[in-house]
């Protein structure tokens, strides 16, 4: 059994909190959080031990492995403790405020060979799984331009009360949100050779982005929209969606479903002939042991658990801190772009 | 309870196959009165339960019902709670406690106000579920509510952390304060069954996904199929189409080999699916009835 603890008891908290708890590989070694409240609940009825201190946690809950779920601005403070504790460390997105950052904890990650996965669930989601397979399968030829996409019912009027509304701690539409389509087009295409045009804008809220446009021109001339916002109603929840065009088809893909046009010139491929194909979840998804809010949370806890187990599995993770440092650069990029001139200063 | 239930889902943009879809029928069902619709066409093909979420169209519904009952006569709901988007999304915004403060009722009778003072004092949750439920049963007030249900993202997510103790207190608060039985979905039966055991829940009520292609049913078929043939319990079948993967006749025609599921919950939004799913389901189970053994449907 692989003990873990969880730092950070908010929405993704909780639900890491219960996969693990369900996952018959894993026991909740402990968890730490600032509401006493939740930890009282949480200790009398579930019994687990807790914290309001997370070096304490290190220290004394003989820890395999670390969930870190607090806001982000504390992302990069408790990883770095958690890997000199020793332990595998699987953090939530984006992994931190500055890519200089990122990329140092992504060294000392790899020089203590430990894991240390990133929770850019989205690759983890079949659909989006098999466009980068068709993508590297030459699919649809050679690709020229994708589209990005996430919108969703986040921040509908200006009263937000958390740290998610505030940029310096983390808070916003680009880090929240934009971040999943982000790391989505560098796990496609890599890193871009530039960005431009980006527009990151408030529509009520008064401390940081509600919608974050920009577009972004990677290797052998691919190009790439990305259009998002949080403060989209007409979205019952986050919908991300991606749409990629290359010379021999276009694909394009949600959470739900797979559609494929490859023209009469494109290469062979299993389950894909010239014309329209459609997949879906319903066939492209492996069930999970257990399934709390959609398979790709499960998933991706059991390919930490996996590499843990098993070290000749970890050059197979689908996301690491070194992916993750690519996304944060991104992000970076798209501040620098967007004229944020406080945020430029602090990553520069 | 009845062997087909009437579902909601495709009233809310939920549709497991396709987001375009889902986005088609939320347009279409903007309106409570094209939602009635469809209901009283279900209820013209016989269907008299419909098991619908606490969304706040669904209160609408209530009302309209409310205000007719000859034309609803004999129609009952299985309320489903909580629509957990409007929670997450307060989260998001507010916070846990934000988030609490805002759903719980606010300036309301004593008795609320002194048992969710209570409540913070004592840290028991107990109270703080009770108002809760409360607060997501208002919209039923007068309407027959014989079964409740707990969804399955806070039934899951509750099984995960080992909380059995709040399906206890669900259980027993709907019970006593509503005369209902307990429902509870879930994506993980067998896991599951084995907690509502250790809650003292006995023969519960638990809906969850049953389809051939074993489309969401966590840690696959098998344990499935063991634990409907071998343990006590009411099962109700959801997503017996897998989403449309599979064609009707074979997926109803597997599920009546299951022989303990005692109801099928459907969604269907148009008078054509909900009647042919209706003959379809007479046909399958009529035609099999000299085969032991009989579902029990009390309609």
């Amino acid at each position: 059994m692989i003990r873990i603890g969880v730092v950070g008891l908010g929405k993704m908290g909780i639900s890491h909190l219960s996969i693990i708890g369900a996952h018959p590989r894993t026991e909740v070694g402990a968890v730490c959080d600032s509401l006493g409240y939740l930890l009282d609940v949480l200790a009398k009825y579930t019994g687990v031990a807790t914290y309001t201190n997370w070096q304490r946690m290190f220290q004394s809950a003989d820890l395999d492995a670390v969930i870190i779920s607090t806001p982000t601005a504390a992302h990069a403070e408790v990883a770095r403790a958690a890997l000199s504790a020793g332990l595998h460390v699987f953090c939530e997105k984006p992994l931190t405020l500055s890519a200089t950052e990122s990329e140092e904890l992504a060294r000392v990650a790899a020089d203590a060979g430990l894991v240390a996965q990133v929770g850019y669930h989205n690759r983890f989601v079949a659909t989006f799984a098999e466009v980068k397979r068709l993508i590297d399968a030459n699919a649809i030829g050679h690709v020229t331009h994708a589209l990005a996409e996430s919108y969703g019912p986040v921040v509908l009027q200006p009263t937000g009360r958390t740290w998610r509304s505030k940029r310096a701690a983390g808070g916003g539409c680009l880090y929240d949100y934009a971040a999943h389509p982000i790391d989505l087009l560098q796990w496609l295409f890599g890193e871009p050779s530039a960005v431009r045009g980006t527009i990151l804008s408030s529509i009520f809220s008064t401390d940081t982005d509600d919608e974050v446009y920009s577009t972004l021109e990677f290797a052998d001339g691919v190009s790439a929209q990305l259009s998002v916002s949080w403060s989209d109603e007409s979205h019952r929840k986050m919908t991300t969606r991606l749409s990629v065009w290359g010379t021999l088809g276009t694909i394009t893909a949600d959470r739900q479903a797979l559609t494929v046009y490859r023209r009469g010139a494109a290469p062979a491929l299993d389950g894909y002939g010239p014309g329209w194909s459609t997949r879906n979840i319903t066939e492209l998804t492996p069930s999970v042991g257990f399934y709390l809010r959609g398979e790709e949370y499960s998933a991706q806890l059991d390919a930490f658990v996996a590499a843990i187990e098993n070290p000749r599995s970890r050059s197979d993770l689908r996301n690491t801190f070194a992916s993750a440092a690519a996304t944060d650069r991104i992000i970076d990029r798209l501040l620098r772009d967007a004229g944020d001139r406080s945020a430029a200063a602090t990553t520069a | 309870m009845d062997r087909l239930l009437f579902g909601d889902n495709q009233f809310f943009g939920i549709n497991h196959m396709s987001e375009e879809k889902a986005r088609s029928q939320a347009i279409r069902f903007q309106d409570a009165s094209s939602i009635l619709e469809v209901l009283e066409d279900a209820y013209d093909e016989g269907i008299r339960t419909f098991m619908c979420t606490t969304h706040e169209r669904i209160g609408e519904i209530c009302d309209h019902v409310r205000e007719h009952p000859a034309r609803w006569e004999g129609m009952v709901f299985f309320p489903c709670m909580p629509y957990a988007h409007k929670y997450a999304n307060a989260v998001t915004e507010e916070g846990m406690l934000g988030a609490l403060r805002r759903f719980l009722p606010k300036g309301g009778t004593i008795d609320a106000v002194m048992r969710g003072g209570r409540s913070f004092a004592t840290k028991d949750i107990e109270g703080i579920i009770t108002l809760l439920v409360d607060a997501e049963m208002a919209m039923f007030r007068g309407l027959p509510t014989p079964v409740v249900f707990l969804q399955n993202v806070v039934v899951d997510l509750l099984l995960g952390l080992g909380f059995d103790e709040a399906f206890a207190i669900f259980a027993k608060h709907v019970a006593k304060r509503y005369g209902a039985e307990p429902g509870f979905i879930t994506m993980n039966l067998p896991l599951l069954l084995d907690a509502l055991d250790r809650a003292g829940i006995d023969n519960p009520i638990v809906c969850s996904n049953i389809n051939k292609l074993a489309f969401r049913v966590s840690g696959g078929l098998d344990g499935y199929e063991r634990v409907l043939s071998s343990r006590r319990f009411r099962p109700i079948a959801m997503s017996v189409f897998a989403s449309g993967a599979i064609p009707p006749r074979e997926a109803l025609e597997w599920i009546h080999e299951q022989a303990a599921i005692e109801s099928i919950v459907f969604g269907a939004s148009s008078a054509h699916n909900i009647r042919s799913t209706v003959r379809l389901v007479d046909a399958i189970w009529s035609d099999a009835a000299v085969v032991p053994p009989v579902l029990a449907a009390t309609t």
